[in-house]
């Protein structure tokens, strides 16, 4: 493959993004655009109030997958340099978590391409966050992630949390009825 | 465990003998362990993230399995003394050295297997 430009950064706790690095870094006079995506905390998730995210990862796995994945962006669109970045340990509200930055020729291909990478970070990377309130945390889900198990390997293991069988259609009652365990786990469809 | 029992009757002079005999057992049981792990198990790292490592408080074990186990055996190794992790079970992946694989793959020594609960990343 010819020079393929991709940056990815995992970044450790307490450093945030500079944004700024990232444009440079895919910034190219051949391009006539750059495309980039800020995954932001929120301050609220179904009305409680949200203090801050917690991210943890499995890093050379991650790192591993976002290759993967900035490698299928190129395969579908004609790109010029991707850059992904993704905050580790705490991040407050309103502080940016992931950063991804495409420049290509023409707006078009890193715009998909954009939303593209967020989308296959959301269903594929291993990088976990804890969403923490002022009365409790609790690990979020991504949908995406959920949709896309049976493709990263996993066979039906559709047992509920009491270990009885279900079938496939209470799947999602067995979350329902694993999330009364602790604080309710909601997925995200966030960002 | 290898308990070494040395009855000596009031009639009969203590015999030696009979404690080399016991240690030299002993010592072929451990032989044939050591040889045992080398040829029909196997060594790997199981790591644990997010919720699977709030269940079990670990973030990584050693875990002896039989040679030519797959994954789910891993994890049926892991459920027993993990029962916690049946919480999630459903809903978990595993990677094994850092990739998504196929159930079905043979775990071999020295091989990572990573416990995915649900991903929340982005």
């Amino acid at each position: 493959m010819a020079d393929e430009r991709n940056l990815i950064e995992i970044l450790e706790e307490n450093n945030p993004i500079d944004i700024i690095k990232y444009i440079n870094y895919v910034h190219s006079p051949k391009c006539g655009a750059i495309a980039t995506f800020s995954g932001t905390t929120r301050d609220t998730f179904e009305g409680k109030t949200v203090l801050e995210l917690r991210y943890e990862a499995y890093v050379p796995m991650a790192v591993r997958c976002i290759k993967s994945i900035c490698s299928s962006a190129r395969s579908s669109w004609n790109l010029n340099s991707i850059a992904v970045a993704h905050r580790l340990g705490p991040v407050p509200v309103g502080d940016i978590s992931v950063f991804i930055a495409v420049s290509s020729v023409h707006r078009a291909d890193g715009l998909d391409a954009c939303k593209f990478i967020i989308d296959e970070v959301k269903a594929s990377v291993p990088i976990w966050k804890k969403e923490v309130y002022t009365n409790g945390e609790v690990w979020k889900e991504n949908s995406e992630f959920l949709e896309r198990r049976e493709e990263l390997g996993i066979q039906d293991r559709t047992r509920g949390c009491c270990g009885r069988k279900v079938k496939v259609e209470d799947a999602l009652d067995a979350k329902s009825c694993c999330a009364l365990t602790k604080h309710p786990t909601h997925t995200d469809r966030g960002c | 465990m290898h308990s070494c029992v040395v009855a000596v009757s009031s009639f009969t002079p203590y015999d030696r003998s009979m404690e080399i005999q016991e240690h030299e057992s002993i010592t072929e049981n451990l032989e044939s362990k050591v040889d045992e792990k080398d040829n029909k198990s196997v060594e790997i790292k199981v790591l644990f993230f997010a919720r699977a490592r709030d269940v079990t408080g670990m973030t990584d074990m050693l875990l002896i399995v039989s040679t030519g186990s797959i994954a789910p055996d891993c994890l049926n190794n892991l459920l027993v003394k993990f029962p916690g992790l049946s919480e999630i079970l459903w809903c978990m992946v595993v990677a094994l050295n850092e990739e998504y694989t196929p159930e079905n793959t043979v775990v071999k020594d020295r091989d990572e297997l990573a416990i995915i609960p649900p991903i929340s990343g982005g």
